[in-house]
């Protein structure tokens, strides 16, 4: 040990001091800076999102008055028979005609109709089916625009003109007039709230999907948690610790890297090749999810089993606890939050997942929405992708509409998870 | 443990003089046999040729030792001498260990407490045990009492649950702190407090023997003092194997002391004898504080 007086000792610390100060300083910086950047990406990605997608919410509709004439409806009473085959397009046609009688020639005509969104006619039945007594009788609804309408009457908001697209001049004069007089308003869109998917934008809706994800979500939830903390209180505290149990340790942690697609395939060979399971169901979607999901619910679980302290298994088998009884009545209430926390980012991982179900099927043009875990159904990511790929321009606002469904779901399970945890901690 | 030969009165230098004219005790030496007396007539837990290991190491080397009915054996010695591994092989804690193996005939009540048909349930609570950092579980305070007869299905009722919860807290004179409280939770008490309801809880089963290793080491001198005053009391209903880190304690709670070094059992005796006049030189340098 060389000499050195308190006096040297001093100097020494304090030349170093400033490098350790503008060290701290930087290193702070650079912690604040990383957060600034998450923070700017997430209120850009979400700027973007809804800024595209709130205009998915209100859909343009024209007022018009229906008269249910028996005559070109060509039925005299109303039951379902008659119902399936009357001609509810005549008599929007007749409505249009009325409201603008100027109109001739097949081509014009065919303008005019193209106005109204073609499922309007189903509007129709649905309020004769309702009300029998309105046959013979008229009155006055708001009937969806078509998809061409409805963008043109939104990009007007945007720029003088509009965006046209296959809207023509004369259309566009007739929309301007409708909207002059009040009989084009944007109106809420409920139809994107309780439809299924649609090859028409304007009848397109989310219900389908989010159905299918909460029923695929239902089925992974009810499979994967009760599994997954099974076997991390086997693996954590009645495994013994030998060759077999590092050999599947190092198994899970590698299934847990493993791309999600992989999955797909394994699901597509074994649940619906061997087991012949329904395609496209959400039975399938949820086991597939499951086997994705595992290896982080056992991960995470095995983490929040030991972080409890020994002490606690030691003061329960002290006390002459069994392993179970350690086990259920000490180490698991104290695990259960940070279990929870593991399962909410599996399920969390599993609502985005699209590669694996896009291998069972889950992939198809779903109209229905799904009754049951084996009814063919989508889930909300793949029914983002399918809107992404749609050509028509109203999808592209539905997809960002469909995108802040999806956040808005994962949001609602955040906080349930966050609320659930608070809970479970406080009854101690 | 490193040899700490008494000539270390070098590195304190001519501050100490008096260190430097002590003798040097050769700690390393092999100890053959125990001295004194450590088996008893009475005997409520017989331990012969008690080895044990924890995988390739040997932690507790050739020791037999007896702790008779209603009394309180103190275990003393320096750090890492094994005596909370002996202890703890008295209720099979060490069983959690991975790689500990325990050989050796032990018995409670000359029923062994180790081999393939012993359960370890009925066993731990006919030998309770205390440890050294209190460790109330997370729950009330009346819960961390009623759990052990809740378990072990002693309380059919909710009263004669009650009755158990109030007689255990009285005994552990912890009663009339917290009568007012007892849906509170345990780990709000104070240090000293928990250690009481620890013993409580051990105690609300009726063990018949109760093994506490350094339960005051955490405490401070007054808390200290009434878990003593508790010990003593406790003597008239159980059986009581102690670790402790203080000689005074020892001295104050034990009716015998058994010293431990480096694994092996050097000497048992009176308390009395031990503190006034040991019979093993070792024994000696550890109680007149050469090394510890």
């Amino acid at each position: 040990m060389t000499d050195l007086s308190q006096a040297q000792v001093r100097e020494r610390i304090e030349r170093r001091l400033t490098s350790r100060h503008r060290k701290e300083k930087l290193f702070r910086g650079l912690g604040i800076a990383s957060i600034a950047f998450g923070v700017l990406a997430v209120v850009v990605l979400f700027t973007d999102i809804i800024s595209k997608g709130s205009g998915a919410f209100v859909q343009s509709a024209i007022e018009l008055r229906v008269h249910y004439d028996e005559q070109v409806l060509g039925i005299d009473k109303v039951d379902d028979e008659s119902l399936a085959w009357a001609n509810f397009d005549g008599v929007i046609r007749q409505a249009l005609l009325q409201r603008f009688p100027e109109v001739s020639g097949r081509k014009e005509k065919r303008e005019l109709y193209s106005l109204v969104s073609t499922g309007a006619p189903f509007t129709l039945r649905d309020r004769l089916k309702a009300d029998p007594e309105l046959l013979g009788q008229s009155e006055t609804l708001w009937l969806a625009a078509d998809d061409d309408v409805d963008t043109f009457v939104k990009s007007l908001d945007d720029s003088k003109n509009g965006f046209r697209g296959r809207t023509s001049d004369q259309k566009a004069g007739w929309i301007q007039q409708l909207m002059e007089s009040g009989e084009l308003k944007k109106r809420f869109n409920t139809t994107f709230f309780t439809n299924g998917d649609s090859r028409e934008p304007e009848q397109a809706g989310i219900r389908a999907a989010l159905v299918g994800s909460l029923l695929t979500l239902l089925v992974t939830l009810l499979l994967s948690f009760p599994i997954g903390v099974s076997a991390a209180i086997y693996l954590e505290e009645y495994a013994p610790k030998n060759r077999w149990t590092d050999l599947i340790e190092v198994n899970i942690n590698n299934l847990a890297a493993v791309p999600s697609i992989v999955f797909g395939l394994l699901g597509l060979a074994i649940f619906i090749n061997f087991f012949e399971l329904p395609r496209s169901a959400p039975l399938v979607g949820g086991l597939v999810l499951t086997l994705m999901t595992l290896p982080t619910i056992i991960i995470t679980s095995r983490a929040s089993l030991k972080s409890v302290p020994p002490s606690i298994r030691e003061a329960a088998m002290g006390m002459g606890a069994s392993r179970m009884q350690v086990v259920f009545h000490h180490v698991l209430p104290l695990a259960l939050p940070g279990m929870l926390t593991g399962a909410i980012i599996g399920m969390a991982q599993a609502l985005g997942e699209t590669a694996p179900l896009l291998m069972i099927g889950m992939v198809a043009f779903i109209v229905d929405v799904p009754g049951g875990i084996t009814d063919p159904a989508t889930v909300l990511p793949v029914q983002i992708y399918l809107w992404a790929d749609s050509p028509e321009r109203a999808f592209v606002e539905r997809t960002s509409a469909a995108i802040m469904v999806l956040l808005a779901v994962l949001i609602a399970m955040n906080t349930s998870a966050v609320w659930l945890r608070k809970k479970l901690e406080r009854r101690w | 443990m490193t040899t700490m030969t008494l000539d270390a009165a070098g590195q304190t230098g001519a501050a100490q003089p008096k260190t430097v004219e002590r003798e040097t005790v050769d700690t390393q030496r092999k100890v053959t046999e125990t001295v004194g007396r450590p088996l008893c007539d009475n005997a409520k837990l017989r331990m012969r040729n008690v080895n044990v290991f924890y995988g390739e190491a040997q932690a507790i080397h050739n020791v037999s030792l007896d702790i008779g009915r209603n009394e309180v054996v103190a275990m003393i010695g320096p750090s890492g001498c094994g005596k909370s591994t002996f202890l703890r092989c008295l209720n099979r804690m060490n069983d959690t260990i991975e790689g500990c193996r325990v050989e050796g005939e032990l018995t409670l009540d000359g029923e062994p407490i180790y081999g393939p048909k012993v359960d370890v349930v009925p066993l731990r609570a006919r030998v309770g045990m205390v440890f050294q950092k209190p460790n109330p579980f997370p729950k009330s305070i009346y819960d961390n009492v009623a759990y052990g007869p809740k378990i072990h299905g002693i309380a059919s009722r909710r009263a004669e649950l009650d009755e158990i919860v109030e007689n255990s807290l009285r005994r552990a004179g912890l009663w009339n702190e917290v009568k007012d409280r007892l849906d509170k939770p345990g780990t709000g008490l104070s240090g000293g407090q928990q250690q009481r309801l620890c013993i409580a809880r051990a105690i609300a089963v009726s063990p018949e023997v109760i093994l506490m290793d350094e339960p005051c080491s955490a405490l401070d001198p007054i808390a200290t003092a009434r878990i003593e005053e508790l010990i003593d009391e406790l003597r008239e209903n159980y059986t009581i194997a102690i670790v402790t880190h203080s000689m005074q304690q020892a001295a104050r709670v034990s009716q015998r002391t058994a010293y431990f070094h480096l694994g092996h059992l050097v000497e048992v005796n009176d308390t009395e004898m031990v503190f006034t006049n040991p019979q093993h030189e070792l024994t000696e340098a550890y109680i007149t504080g050469r090394f510890g």
